[in-house]
C-alpha cells in the first residue's frame, strides 16, 4: 500500500518535471542561439522521454529483456539517419 | 492491443490457461514493445526525411516553422503529458484493485485526447485559411504528414482506451489481472513520446 502511494509522488513529480522542461524548451525557443537552439530542444526532448519511458512506462522496474526490446529499434533508428546521411550530405 | 490479450485473461478462469499469468503478462508486454519497435521506425522514415529537408532547405524550415502557433502545439504537449499522467494513476488504481478510480482515470484521458485532437482541428482550419496546405512545400508536406500520422494514433489510442473502459465497466480487471490495461498505457505513452519530439522539432526549431 505504501509502496503504491509513493509510486503515485513519483508520477506526479515526473508529470511536474515534463511540465517545466515544456515551458522551458518554449522559452529558450524565443531566444536565437542558432544551432544551439537545436541541440537544447533535442536534449530537453530527450530528458522528458527518458522520463516517460522510464517511470510512466515502467521500464526502470523492467527486465533486460524488455530493455533489449525497447533499445533495439532505436540503436536501427540511428543506423537509418546516420546511413541516410552519409549518402545525402556526400553526393 | 487489449483486444488480444482478454482472451488471456479472465477467461482463462473457465478453462485450462495456456500459459502461467506471470509468462501470459511477459508475453504480451514484449508483444507490444516489440510493435512500438515498428512504430519507431514508422516514424522514424519520417524523422529522417525531416533532417534530410531541414540541411537542404534550412531558409524554407526557418522561415515556416514560424507560421506554426508555438502557444498552441506548447498547450497541446500539456495536455498529453497530463493525459499520460492519467493513464500511468488509472494503472496504480487497478494494481491497488480500484475499478471506479481506473474508469475515472481513463474517462479523463480520453478527455484530454479529444482536447488534443479538437486543438489539432483549430490548428489545421486556421493553417488552411492561410492557403497552407501539404502540398504548400516540404516543410508543410511534413508537418501534415508527421502531425496527421499522430493524429491517427491518438484516435486509435482513444478507441483502445475506450474499449479498455468498456470492459473495465464489465468487471474484467482486478488487482490480479489487468494486463490489457497496462498495454494500451504503454502504448499511449508511446503517442506522447512522438509528440515529444514532433512538438520541438516542427514548432520551435523548424
Amino acid at each position: 500500500m505504501k509502496e503504491h502511494d509513493s509510486g503515485i509522488r513519483i508520477y506526479l513529480a515526473v508529470w511536474g518535471a515534463l511540465v517545466v522542461l515544456t515551458a522551458v524548451t518554449v522559452a529558450v525557443s524565443y531566444v536565437h542561439l542558432g544551432l544551439m537552439n537545436v541541440v537544447v530542444a533535442l536534449l530537453v526532448a530527450s530528458v522528458k522521454a527518458s522520463l516517460v519511458a522510464l517511470f510512466f512506462m515502467h521500464l526502470r522496474y523492467e527486465s533486460k529483456l524488455v530493455w533489449g526490446f525497447a533499445l533495439t529499434p532505436v540503436f536501427f533508428l540511428v543506423l537509418i539517419i546516420a546511413g541516410t546521411l552519409l549518402d545525402t550530405s556526400f553526393r | 492491443m487489449s483486444g488480444q490479450s482478454t482472451h488471456n485473461g479472465p477467461g482463462a478462469a473457465g478453462h485450462e490457461a495456456h500459459m502461467d499469468p506471470a509468462t501470459a503478462r511477459e508475453a504480451a508486454t514484449l508483444g507490444i514493445w516489440t510493435f512500438l519497435a515498428t512504430e519507431v521506425l514508422l516514424f522514424g522514415g519520417l524523422f529522417t526525411a525531416y533532417i534530410i529537408y531541414r540541411i537542404k532547405f534550412p531558409q524554407m524550415f526557418y522561415e515556416d516553422h514560424l507560421k506554426l502557433d508555438r502557444v498552441l502545439g506548447a498547450v497541446n504537449t500539456v495536455v498529453l503529458i497530463g493525459s499520460s499522467l492519467t493513464v500511468a494513476l488509472g494503472i496504480a488504481a487497478i494494481r491497488k484493485g480500484r475499478v471506479g478510480l481506473l474508469k475515472l482515470y481513463l474517462s479523463l484521458t480520453i478527455l484530454l485526447a479529444g482536447v488534443f485532437l479538437g486543438i489539432k482541428y483549430i490548428e489545421y482550419m486556421e493553417k488552411f485559411s492561410h492557403g497552407l496546405f501539404p502540398n504548400t512545400d516540404m516543410f508543410f508536406s511534413l508537418y501534415f504528414m508527421l502531425t496527421g500520422l499522430h493524429g491517427i494514433h491518438v484516435l486509435v489510442g482513444m478507441v483502445a482506451l475506450g474499449t479498455v473502459l468498456f470492459l473495465a465497466g464489465k468487471g474484467r480487471y482486478s488487482e490480479s489481472y489487468h494486463t490489457p490495461v497496462e498495454i494500451t498505457g504503454l502504448y499511449w505513452h508511446f503517442v506522447d513520446l512522438v509528440w515529444i519530439y514532433l512538438f520541438p522539432l516542427l514548432y520551435l526549431v523548424g
